[in-house]
């Protein structure tokens, strides 16, 4: 077989198995892969920028929180129905994102990460201080009258799980195709060896401004969709754990791999889902798994799976 | 009261703030200058040490001053101790990379954090001051019968916040001390000269980095325990000094000691003066905004002069 027909087979297997497992899980798990499924596209954007771009944010809970405000707030207080209010919530991740990009691309490394921190934080202060709108800490619920897209109900446990595949599914496709775009191919390139990439004549600001836009854009897609198919914005969806989640997420799925972040999801979701039963103290778990990829396996699951075995992964 | 009595007051809570601000930002500025890596976990040592004073202070006994003078000794030689292991377990292995010293400690950060959580609780504990005079301070004012010195309510500070100052100055100069006057200090300053050169010159430069990363913490555990007879002991209380601490070391210069000082009292003194008159997360969002800007705009920082 070759490259594409084995990827082809492998990725659409994965919504295709997907798609099936809807009509077998218990109605627990149903809820939680809804959940993961969209998560795991907010690992997708992230994974843009971190693994095949080589840019470390520390700041996209900005984004994510930029789309799920984007549309709660237009659906709460300008009376949008859910489909603009999704668009809106979109186009704030666009416009934050670009915003973002211009200013922390100017700096690099280690002043790029804490650059996206800080602004993230004051994001995410701007969310609190705001409260009168926002609701702060505290958020609010979006009831279930507003959650109708397209006369479908989003609150019903079906048709939100096939809302959120349906999200997955296009992020998944979308970065796929990506990366085996030319575009997609200079930014592995600028991962690997900026100073030659930019020698050789590309443009490499623009081809990472457009990284990072494309990225925050499905962050914040993930972000209000979220809001959407849970029926609640809270600031906590901005604060640093939300940017620290989806790093850690790629990281153990493996960062500049497909399907990395929605291993990396799946399997930290339900790490937590356990410990929580357990503990009062689960972030222990993130903390701990963090420091062993690092320590162990910097590539992530999918990234060993593909230096072992699969080569061709994309 | 009028403008200038709050002023005052402003100035003098904003001056402990700073004083224990500069010791915690010192000790990540020294971790940033010689080892060339961000210690996200900073702010979990800062509250490590303010719960090993309230542990030592709580089991010790007798009276308050006894069990604060011993918390001020160990406190901070406990968690340089836990920051050398970290060093020689964690970053040692990944190289001292400066990415990926970074994700390896915001996992050091979650795994303190929990693990204090779930040994010492989510209460707010506090530690008794070893001694506490209240010190009014007088104002003059233009009354009937011309100036007059007069006594407002409310205007004054403690024997131990004066104290604290004291001391975070002391401790300043001791590390200014070392840094600039022993051997130590020498060689800390090869290695953040050039690495290589130091190593072939034979200095233990892994040494070096593990003790340094052993004195920030320390720095930093040494300030909690000077603020938490003021403050509470509680295990979500390191994020606040950790976001001051970049602002301080990013304003002042990443890795440059008087450069972190002179920001620590300017932010300090800022900090207190700016809550007054606004609301602390405005006063905040601005903080933020700045050390985004400045590090996009002028990343030598606002004191430091650029390298070429």
């Amino acid at each position: 077989m070759s490259v594409t027909t084995k990827t082809i087979a492998l990725h659409g297997g994965l919504l295709v198995l997907l798609f099936a497992l809807q009509f077998v899980l218990p109605a627990y798990h149903h809820g939680n892969l809804a959940r993961i499924m969209v998560l795991a596209s907010y690992a997708v954007g992230y994974n843009i920028l971190f693994g095949y771009t080589g840019l470390l944010s520390l700041g996209h809970a900005l984004f994510f929180a930029a789309g799920m405000y984007g549309m709660s707030l237009t659906i709460q207080h300008l009376g949008f129905s859910a489909a603009p209010a999704l668009l809106a919530g979109i186009a704030a991740g666009v416009v934050v994102s670009m915003a973002l990009a211009l200013l922390a691309l100017r700096t690099a490394g280690v002043a790029f990460m804490i650059v996206t921190l800080m602004f993230a934080q004051a994001g995410y202060l701007t969310i609190l201080y705001f409260g009168e709108y926002t609701r702060g800490d505290e958020g609010f619920v979006i009831q279930q009258a507003q959650r109708m897209l397209w006369g479908i109900d989003l609150s019903q446990p079906t048709n939100r799980y096939f809302a959120a595949l349906s999200l997955f599914a296009t992020c998944l496709l979308a970065s796929l195709w990506l990366i085996r775009h030319p575009f997609g191919k200079t930014l592995v390139a600028i991962r690997e060896n900026e100073e030659r990439v930019r020698m050789l004549g590309y443009n490499t600001f623009a081809h990472k401004l457009g990284a990072m836009v494309i990225s925050g854009t499905i962050s914040a897609a993930a972000g209000a969709s979220y809001g959407l198919l849970f029926g609640y914005a809270g600031a906590s969806f901005a604060s640093v754990q939300y940017s620290i989640f989806p790093l850690l997420w790629v990281l153990l799925g493996g960062a500049g791999t497909v399907l990395g972040p929605f291993i990396g999801t799946l399997f930290m979701f339900y790490l937590i889902d356990l410990s929580s039963g357990i503990t009062t103290a689960y972030m222990l778990i993130a903390g701990v798994v963090l420091v062993l990829l690092t320590l162990f396996a910097p590539q992530g699951l999918t990234g060993e799976l593909r230096a072992r075995i699969w080569r061709w992964l994309p | 009261m009028d403008l200038g009595p709050y002023l005052i007051l402003a100035s003098l809570e904003g001056a402990v703030t700073a004083a224990v601000l500069a010791l915690t930002a010192v000790g990540l500025s020294l971790v940033f200058g010689v080892m060339r890596v961000v210690n996200i976990a900073h702010g979990e040592f800062f509250m490590l040490g303010a719960v090993i004073a309230w542990w030592i202070a709580h089991s010790m006994g007798g009276h308050p001053a006894i069990g604060f003078a011993v918390a001020l000794v160990v406190a901070p030689l406990i968690v340089g101790v836990i920051a050398v292991l970290a060093d020689m377990t964690i970053l040692k292995r990944v190289n001292y990379d400066p990415e990926r010293t970074i994700v390896a400690t915001i996992g050091l950060l979650y795994i303190i954090q929990q693990l204090t959580l779930m040994t010492y609780g989510p209460e707010a504990r506090p530690v008794e001051a070893p001694f506490n005079t209240r010190l009014a301070i007088p104002w003059f004012e233009h009354g009937e019968n011309g100036w007059q010195m007069i006594w407002p309510w409310g205007l004054g500070t403690t024997s131990y916040k004066l104290a604290v100052i004291g001391a975070a100055a002391g401790v300043l100069l001791g590390v200014w001390i070392l840094m600039t006057r022993t051997r130590a200090g020498l060689v800390m300053r090869a290695t953040q000269a050039d690495r290589d050169m130091a190593l072939a010159f034979g200095i233990p430069v892994e040494k070096v980095y593990a003790l340094v990363f052993g004195l920030g913490a320390a720095l930093a555990a040494l300030a909690a325990v000077l603020i938490v007879p003021i403050q509470q002991a509680h295990y979500l209380m390191g994020a606040d000094p950790l976001l001051l601490s970049f602002i301080v070391v990013i304003i002042g210069g990443l890795g440059s000691l008087p450069g972190t000082v002179l920001a620590a009292v300017l932010i300090g003194l800022s900090d207190g003066i700016i809550s007054v008159f606004f609301s602390p997360t405005l006063a905040k969002i601005l903080a933020t905004l700045l050390v985004g800007l400045v590090l996009v705009f002028r990343p030598q920082g606002l004191f430091g002069t650029r390298h070429s």
